[in-house]
């Protein structure tokens, strides 16, 4: 078991042809996952290592059956991508362009109310599933399976952080990476609960950042959680009405600062880690209570 | 991206909004000009992206012609919050009776456009949030449809607003988030909305940002854009594509992906430094983007030394240490440089840094504490 996405997992990639879907398709196969199509308007009967590529997710997914996408479409498109794979029946989206317009993405947020698809992203590196593989761009190789899932805003705090958890020997269940951006499909609080009910999940870390009030609500949450969770809360030198890289990642008058964020989360009796450093201790000692 | 008063109500006008006539001058000449045409009193207005115009002595009214090209004189080249007054909005003085609050932004909680209407406007709306919430109406809205008038009068009428501006009212809130949607904004308002002595409902001051993500499609919002920032550094960051926001310490931080440069930030301050600003190059750069993120925070001149934190997935680890050792000759002699590389090229990246004498850290913790010491070390 784990969360989201597993060796049943059959997979397509939007925007499969494009130079980063090329690559990361490769990583991905190279990973394990079971890549079964590709979709690029107008490539429809081209394939790629052995792949076919089709001009519709609908077509892809009557001839191959699919029900997880990832999509590498660039802003401009991304949203409609998110929707045609929503619309067709994909049970699960990743979608890990950046810079998609905000308007584009309420739209998404409205139409996924009527969908029962599950987005993760825009703007992030996707998820794995040490022993499954992964969708995305996140580097296979840190990995290690285990017990302890993994939930980030980020990418390469994301790696830092799983690269200590496996030299520290703490294998994963799953990990995921939803996005910087300030409108994302699924939230912190989301994953928490599916890791909750996730049987080979033991524990929990979950990295956040400044911006929005998303950690404060899962924060709520994980202080009704049977299974512990380990925080950690990036951005408690950055200055307000900044934003820090990820749009999402600034803090507005009151709302959003680290230290809001740690308060909630210590409130909600979840240790939060200093450094990262201190992360894979943490997780050791929550473990054994 | 922000935009000025005048250019967020011209916008409005635009969609139907009746907004208060003015122009704008970049000169006093020009401010006396438009007082004669519209005739007196008028309010001059400095047009900068910072709030609190007001209280910094930006808004003013004269009397006469004479007195406008006196005032816009003082407001023209002054100096609010670190950005220099380059043009001032000239306006007919309203003889306002009441003021309300109308504006739509875009809230994250409930991943729609959000209206909030108040009947105490003309202050600070975030104020009125804190002290008083009850006092504004909030009502989150379908994008898909936008904000039909008959539900902005509904919201007008609970917030208690007087019949006449429950009636027009309604037509310029549901204009104003018809403008949002168009315009790819983020933030719409109208603060305040006046009502005049002489039974208009109008627009007194606007204020519109618009998606950064969304300027490719806004191309005539985009040629508006001016220096955002008080921070000459920032502004030029921008105008060469880098992701950087100055901070006040000495220690330069370059890094790949947000959340790991924000945490690099973070560990230098643990580790007793003050962090001089974030830079994140992105995945997969190449040693020239390298060269050029070193060289942009050396020009910053309180930068005393540089730490770089790379996590490679797809960023080589030979390509971040030849970005390096090809800066060497234009930094500043002597500024010392740590580099961190880790995951693809690690090795390949730390032989490079060795041999052409630079140093390096086996992790952030480490390559924080060394930038630090060596800062230190040269006093």
């Amino acid at each position: 078991m784990s969360i989201l996405f597993d060796s049943s997992s059959r997979v397509i990639v939007q925007g499969m042809t494009g130079s980063e879907g090329r690559y990361h398709t490769t990583r991905m196969v190279q990973s394990g996952t079971n890549v079964v199509g590709g979709m690029t308007p107008g490539k429809g009967g081209q394939t790629f290592e052995g792949i076919p590529v089709f001009d519709t997710v609908a077509e892809a997914k009557e001839k191959t059956g699919a029900n997880v996408s990832c999509i590498f479409v660039p802003p401009p498109g991304a949203a409609d991508a998110i929707m045609e794979a929503a619309a067709s029946g994909m049970e699960l989206v990743v979608c890990i362009t950046e810079g998609i317009p905000v308007n584009d993405m309420a739209r998404v947020a409205a139409f996924l109310k009527e969908h029962p698809t599950t987005l993760i992203g825009p703007n992030c590196p996707g998820l794995a599933t040490p022993g499954a593989g992964k969708i995305g761009i996140m580097p296979y190789h840190i990995f290690k399976e285990g017990n302890v899932g993994f939930v980030s805003r980020s990418g390469t705090l994301t790696y830092e952080v799983v690269s200590l958890l496996t030299q520290a020997g703490l294998g994963q269940s799953s990990c995921i990476g939803i996005g910087g951006d300030p409108i994302i499909g699924t939230t912190f609080t989301r994953i928490l609960q599916m890791f909750e009910e996730d049987p080979k999940t033991d524990a929990v870390v979950m990295c956040g950042e400044i911006g929005g009030s998303d950690e404060e609500d899962a924060a709520a949450y994980a202080k009704t959680m049977k299974k512990p969770v380990v925080g950690f809360i990036s951005g408690r030198t950055a200055p307000p009405g900044k934003r820090m890289g990820h749009a999402g990642a600034i803090i507005s008058g009151k709302t959003g600062t680290a230290q809001g964020k740690v308060e909630a989360l210590q409130a909600a009796n979840v240790p939060v880690a200093d450094t990262i450093f201190d992360i894979p201790d943490l997780v050791k000692e929550a473990m054994r209570r | 991206m922000k935009i000025h008063e005048y250019q967020a109500k011209d916008i409005l006008s635009r969609y139907g909004v009746p907004v208060q006539p003015g122009k704008v001058a970049t000169t006093s000449e020009q401010a006396e000009a438009i007082a004669r045409e519209f005739g007196v009193p008028v309010v001059i207005k400095a047009q900068v992206y910072v709030g609190g115009r007001g209280k910094a002595g930006g808004v003013k009214i004269a009397q006469t012609p004479q007195e406008t090209r006196e005032v816009a004189g003082k407001i023209l080249g002054m100096d609010i919050k670190g950005l220099t007054v380059e043009k001032v909005l000239v306006t007919p003085a309203l003889d306002i009776k009441e003021e309300y609050y109308v504006g739509v932004i875009m809230d994250r909680a409930t991943q729609a456009p959000v209206v909030m209407v108040s009947a105490a406007g003309g202050v600070d709306i975030e104020q009125v949030a804190e002290e008083t919430p009850e006092k504004i109406i909030k009502e989150p809205i379908d994008i898909r449809w936008g904000l039909p008038a008959w539900r902005a009068r509904d919201l007008l009428q609970q917030a208690g607003m007087p019949s006449v501006v429950v009636a027009r009212g309604g037509t310029i809130l549901s204009l104003l988030a018809r403008a949002f949607v168009e315009a790819d904004a983020t933030l719409a308002e109208i603060n305040p909305l006046a009502l005049t002595a002489d039974g208009q409902v109008i627009a007194a001051d606007a204020k519109i940002l618009v998606d950064d993500n969304a300027l490719y499609r806004q191309k005539e919002y985009a040629s508006w854009s001016e220096p955002e920032e008080a921070n000459p550094l920032e502004f030029q960051a921008k105008a060469e594509g880098l992701t950087y926001v100055k901070l006040d310490g000495n220690v330069g931080i370059i890094g790949n992906g947000a959340g790991l440069v924000m945490t690099t930030l973070d560990m230098v301050a643990r580790s007793g430094g003050k962090p001089a600003n974030f830079l994140d190059i992105g995945g997969g750069a190449k040693a020239d983007v390298m060269k050029k993120a070193l060289l942009f925070v050396a020009r910053d001149p309180q930068v005393k030394g540089i730490l770089v934190n790379i996590f490679g997935g797809i960023t080589r680890g030979e390509e971040v240490a030849q970005g390096i050792i090809m800066a060497q000759p234009e930094l500043p002699p002597g500024m010392p440089i740590v580099a961190r590389l880790s995951g693809t090229g690690e090795e390949e990246g730390r032989a490079m840094l060795a041999d052409a004498g630079l140093t390096w850290g086996f992790d952030m913790r480490d390559a924080a504490q060394k930038i630090v010491a060596e800062i230190r070390a040269r006093g």
